[in-house]
């Protein structure tokens, strides 16, 4: 029993990584409708602007803060100088942008950091803690926790200032946005950098229990993806659920079943997201707007 | 001392012009209604004040050029427009909505007092207030895209074809509680509408636009009363 707890926290910390980064992707996705395929490379430069900054001699905690203001900079700046050219042309063009982006943030990577990899330190100790009979990590709980404030946060930017009511009115309908004097562009802008700061989030937390190199969120990233899909690519809860959904599946299948292990775990959430699209193509949380027309 | 002041005003999109130069004022307080054939450029007229469409000529607020500001900027500078479709956001909240309209005011009291002022207006309205904007019937929809535009407490409220696809019964439901509304606040107008006799009734003066031209311009009573030009240019 108590290895089965281990096992489903551990599951529930790792898919709330995943989980930040398909919140990432869903901001990124309801404000613009681009699915951003950079966000993982994004998010890998953002971990190494923090690995700089600890080895200058940074703390680590003030060394995550700085990184998250920075890549919340960078975020606003992406959108203003590349992807608004694109906004409102073809998909498949924001596509290939984004695309790009990947490869460019990987290569400049490497050119700047070496393809090597390094470890990265823990924001939490390597500590256990008894609850309730159970051993678990300090870790563990951690992200659990950090991503529980995020989402929490998140809630009431969105459900209860005013910003956040322009930001999802921008999403939905930016000429009427602009009609009520909603600043849509800025609102973009804002979009991008709060998704450049989760996803540098993300990279920071899964960066001591994997090593940092530049395809850090390679697999993250698809993880990620696959959240998204499942929970519906616009909503914020299912980008948690479907985190939450795929870490733990992913993990109690590697350790239960035996001849998953860890080689085709990965296929395990995968072979869960092609039931549920079969079932419900729209995702778990995914919106059908009512409409009478 | 005219609110605005529009000359020689071009419009086009892509190569195709829209508006081939056309002169209009509508002097503070009163209410002038753009009639016309479908696509006359009635329409296109709204999106020029509001900087949707490229834009030249001369185009006056208040005594401020507007050419070539964005529209949010327009926004701000208390042009509310209320355009064809109605521009409320159907999966927000009927309150949202409301407030959404508010968005460049940072009196927040203020804004709650003209949420209940607005529900007061449109009794409809408060009883939905906490559903999706795209649950309501057409009716309720038009009058909540009149609300949220009042909710800017603008200085000039542009409406355009706000009978479109309603019941005559919806309509002049709508146009009374407009008419009362515009009356209490002294408010300026810009009425865009292919139903005349509604838009005479309601307006001082009117233009009637045709081709992209100002074709004839008077007050609306004596547009109205003219057979002649009831001919000619409005088909009845």
């Amino acid at each position: 029993m108590e290895r089965f707890i281990q096992v489903l926290v551990d599951g529930i910390a790792t898919g709330s990584i995943y989980a930040a980064v398909a919140l990432a992707l869903v901001l990124i996705f309801r404000s613009t409708g681009i699915v951003n395929f950079a966000q993982g490379e994004m998010a890998m430069f953002s971990t190494f602007v923090a690995w700089g900054l600890y080895e200058a001699g940074l703390p680590i905690g003030l060394a995550v803060l700085t990184t998250l203001a920075l890549s919340f900079v960078a975020g606003v700046v992406i959108e203003r100088v590349l992807i608004r050219h694109f906004e409102g042309g073809e998909v498949l063009t924001l596509v290939i942008v984004t695309l790009g982006l990947f490869i460019l943030l990987n290569g400049l990577a490497g050119w700047i950091w070496g393809f090597g990899n390094r470890g990265f330190p823990s924001l939490f100790s390597d500590e256990t803690v008894e609850l309730g009979g159970v051993t678990l990590s300090v870790e563990s709980l951690g992200i659990v926790a950090v991503l529980l404030g995020v989402v929490g946060l998140l809630f009431l930017l969105f459900q209860r200032t005013k910003v956040g009511l322009a930001m999802r009115a921008a999403a939905l309908n930016p000429d009427a946005s602009a009609l009520v004097g909603v600043r849509v562009g800025s609102m973009l802008m804002l979009g991008w950098g709060l998704a450049a700061a989760l996803g540098a989030l993300a990279g920071v937390l899964v960066a001591p229990r994997l090593f940092l190199d530049v395809n850090l969120m390679g697999a993250v990233l698809i993880y990620a993806f696959a959240a998204a899909a499942l929970g519906g690519f616009d909503s914020a809860i299912g980008a948690v659920v479907g985190g939450w959904v795929i870490g733990v599946s992913e993990n109690l299948a590697g350790t239960y079943v035996d001849f998953i292990g860890a080689d085709l775990k990965i296929l395990v959430p995968l072979a869960i997201i092609f039931v549920v699209l079969l079932v419900r193509p729209s995702g778990l949380f995914g919106t059908r707007e009512v409409a009478r027309v | 001392m005219s609110l605005v002041e529009v000359e020689g005003l071009r419009a086009a999109y892509g190569q195709v012009r829209v508006l081939e130069g056309i002169d209009f004022s509508i002097d503070k307080g009163r209410r002038v209604a753009m009639l016309g054939p479908n696509g006359a450029g009635k329409t296109t007229v709204l999106r020029a004040l509001s900087g949707m469409v490229r834009t030249r000529g001369r185009v006056e607020f208040d005594g401020r050029s507007l050419l070539g500001k964005a529209t949010a900027d327009i926004a701000r500078r208390g042009v509310a427009h209320v355009p064809e479709g109605r521009g409320t956001f159907p999966a927000l909240s009927v309150e949202d909505n409301l407030r959404l309209g508010a968005y460049v005011r940072g009196d927040r009291g203020a804004v709650r007092e003209d949420i209940r002022r607005c529900y007061g207006w449109f009794p409809r309205l408060e009883e939905r207030r906490g559903l999706q904007a795209g649950s309501l019937s057409g009716g309720e929809q038009q009058m909540l895209a009149v609300a949220r535009a009042l909710m800017l407490r603008p200085r000039l409220l542009m409406l355009d074809e706000p009978s479109l696809g309603l019941a005559p019964i919806v309509t002049r439901e709508l146009f009374r509680v407009l008419g009362e509304i515009c009356d209490e606040q002294g408010m300026t107008v810009l009425l865009v509408e292919q139903n005349a006799n509604l838009a005479l009734d309601f307006a001082d003066h009117a233009y009637i636009l045709e081709s992209g031209r100002i074709v004839l311009e008077g007050e609306a009573d004596r547009i109205k009363g003219d057979d002649e030009v009831r001919r000619s240019y409005m088909g009845y």
